[in-house]
């Protein structure tokens, strides 16, 4: 039963799809079934969220190390989960001043406001930028020109470094802009390479990507392949 | 010397990184200079299929990023608000990331509501907010808006909002514009709503759609162009190209605004409003030529100030990133050729790897 009714409820939302997308008169059915998994989609936060607390209560209670870090999270958790459910410190809307709990969680001078403007937004922030240091350490140590197709990759990675930015106009401009040679200022060449060596490759990728889906697609349909129940089938 | 390099610390590498991004900040910050941007053709797709609308012409904006992109696409997706404002174009805000409302706020308050006051929320904008369920989203709101936005992000719903009474669908949208920082994002639109419903050959009255994505999604996008997805601003510079047209056209606008305030015919205005846009002062000399004769020295003045205003920062966001990008593009090649020097030397004497 466990593994029954999941496999017709898959089999069923998904054959909904694919004839909605083919016969108009069935386009209700999919819209349906999208609306389903938009459902689910919100009740996934809430399973997401005990999931955390699962994942990092287990931590603190066996001690594992970094076992502070998981206090740390739980203790953010609730804190944003309290602010953000109870509308802590949030004025009341206007239009109905005597309703309790009517103002707006994220309007600006809220606490919830002041926790995602100077506690989300800058520790998010500071984890994407670190990636320049990390990109850059890492260009420095493995980029090796070891063979020929490494060396096409860094000739490609300087044309597209250089022709994105004022160097590629400062290093190739003096090559005229309307003559036959136009084609290898810098600029021009990053763009060209986006547009056919990029396109050309990612369209073959594209279509083998789609191929591959529609083939597990139809397995998952017809409940050839059950790995994602989690049976190891 | 070999040795030394081939055993650099890490550190040194992320103190010059730093450097390269934060010196030009630095720099720009003080003198206020950017770069020349000459527009690509994509970034000129991209404004063409905005300012080809007219006025009073839908405009869907998904704003599907967070504050770890906002680097990157903020610029872009302020551009494209003010682009959106300056034509009088209708907007209808919405995300499909959690965080999407507020970068869909920050725009709406930095732009419309600061520059744009006469704008009325529920007439020319409106705030749809977030919903969850990714494409499943579009894949409804494209047939069945209403069956998701039951109300704006403020709780008001959507049939006492007068701009929603003539939409049902995204097929009602004249324009879709998606700004996006992975998924679901760009991609998505383009496969639920701009391939099935959008301008096609068998659809020519459909909606276009134009995209703005971070560097790491564009290669992903250029598939699409340009039947599927009109024009797209790959990462900063896309941003920076944009952010130079808009603010050009701006400037076009309101000189060519001040001429015709002026006494001067439209066609004519129009025309002197693009050769004074592209040369500071040449508006001045204008002036105090003959062909000004018939200008009132009030609507002199006007047209020297119209003219010679200084772009607000926030519209220069964009090109004031390409500094740091610059500086920091020029240290990876460096890295990368001082790097493989050693390589070879290294391999020279027998010791490399």
């Amino acid at each position: 039963m466990r593994r029954t009714v999941p496999l017709w409820i898959t089999a069923i939302a998904g054959v909904a799809l694919v004839i909605s997308a083919f016969l108009p008169a069935t386009r209700g059915w999919g819209e349906d079934v999208a609306t389903w998994f938009s459902i689910l989609a919100a009740v996934a936060f809430v399973l997401g969220g005990g999931n955390l607390l699962k994942v990092h209560l287990r931590k603190i209670s066996d001690r594992q190390s970094g076992w502070g870090y998981s206090s740390i999270v739980l203790a953010c958790f609730f804190a944003t989960l309290w602010v953000g459910l109870f509308k802590v410190g949030v004025h009341p809307n206007p239009k109905y001043p005597d309703v309790a709990y009517s103002g707006q969680t994220q309007g600006i001078g809220s606490p919830f406001w002041w926790l995602y403007e100077y506690a989300f937004k800058p520790l998010t922030s500071t984890m994407f930028a670190m990636l320049a240091f990390y990109v850059a350490s890492a260009a420095f140590r493995a980029f090796r020109a070891k063979n020929v197709e490494a060396v096409l990759l860094l000739g490609t990675a300087f044309i597209i470094l250089l022709g994105r930015t004022f160097a590629g106009v400062v290093l190739t401009g003096w090559i005229p802009a309307d003559g036959a040679f136009a084609g290898l200022r810098l600029e021009n060449l990053s763009v060209y390479v986006m547009q056919v060596f990029n396109t050309a490759g990612n369209r073959a990728i594209i279509i083998g990507i789609a191929l591959g889906i529609a083939s597990t697609s139809l397995k998952i349909l017809l409940g050839i392949d059950r790995s994602y129940l989690g049976s190891g089938d | 010397m070999l040795k030394a390099l081939q055993n650099l610390d890490r550190r040194w590498i992320f103190l010059l990184m730093g450097l390269a991004v934060g010196v030009p900040i630095l720099v720009i910050g003080i003198t206020g200079r950017t770069f020349p941007e000459t527009p690509t053709p994509l970034a000129q797709s991209v404004f063409d299929a905005v300012n080809e609308l007219d006025a009073g012409d839908k405009v869907l904006l998904s704003f599907d990023y967070d504050p770890a992109s906002e680097g990157e696409l903020a610029p872009m997706a302020t551009a494209f608000v003010r682009h959106c404002a300056q034509r009088k174009l209708k907007m209808y805000f919405m995300a499909l990331w959690p965080v999407g409302p507020r970068m869909v706020q920050q725009n709406i308050r930095r732009v419309i509501e600061q520059d744009y006051p006469d704008l009325v929320y529920g007439e020319d904008y409106v705030d749809l907010g977030f919903k969850a369920g990714n494409e499943a989203v579009i894949k409804v709101i494209v047939t069945d808006l209403r069956q998701y936005f039951t109300t704006d992000s403020k709780g008001t719903p959507v049939e006492e909002i007068p701009m929603m009474r003539e939409v049902r669908s995204v097929q009602d949208m004249d324009l879709l514009v998606n700004v996006s920082a992975g998924y679901p994002g760009s991609k998505e639109w383009v496969l639920y709503a701009s391939t099935p419903f959008g301008r096609s050959a068998s659809n020519p009255e459909g909606f276009q759609t134009v995209a703005g994505c971070t560097g790491v999604q564009a290669p992903l996008m250029y598939p699409y162009i340009p039947k599927q997805l009109a024009g797209l601003l790959g990462a900063i510079k896309g941003a920076a190209e944009y952010e130079f047209l808009v603010n050009e056209w701006v400037r076009e606008q309101r000189i060519a605004e001040a001429l015709v305030a002026g006494g001067m015919a439209e066609a004519e205005a129009a025309d002197l409003a693009t050769t004074f846009a592209k040369s500071p002062g040449a508006a001045e000399e204008w002036t105090v030529s003959g062909a000004a004769a018939s200008m009132s020295p009030e609507a002199k003045s006007d047209l020297i100030r119209v003219a010679d205003a200084p772009i607000p920062g926030k519209y220069l966001e964009g090109q004031r990133r390409m500094g740091p990008q610059l500086v920091a593009h020029l240290l990876m090649v460096l890295l990368i050729i001082v790097g493989n020097v050693i390589f070879f030397m290294s391999r020279k004497r027998g010791g490399a790897r």
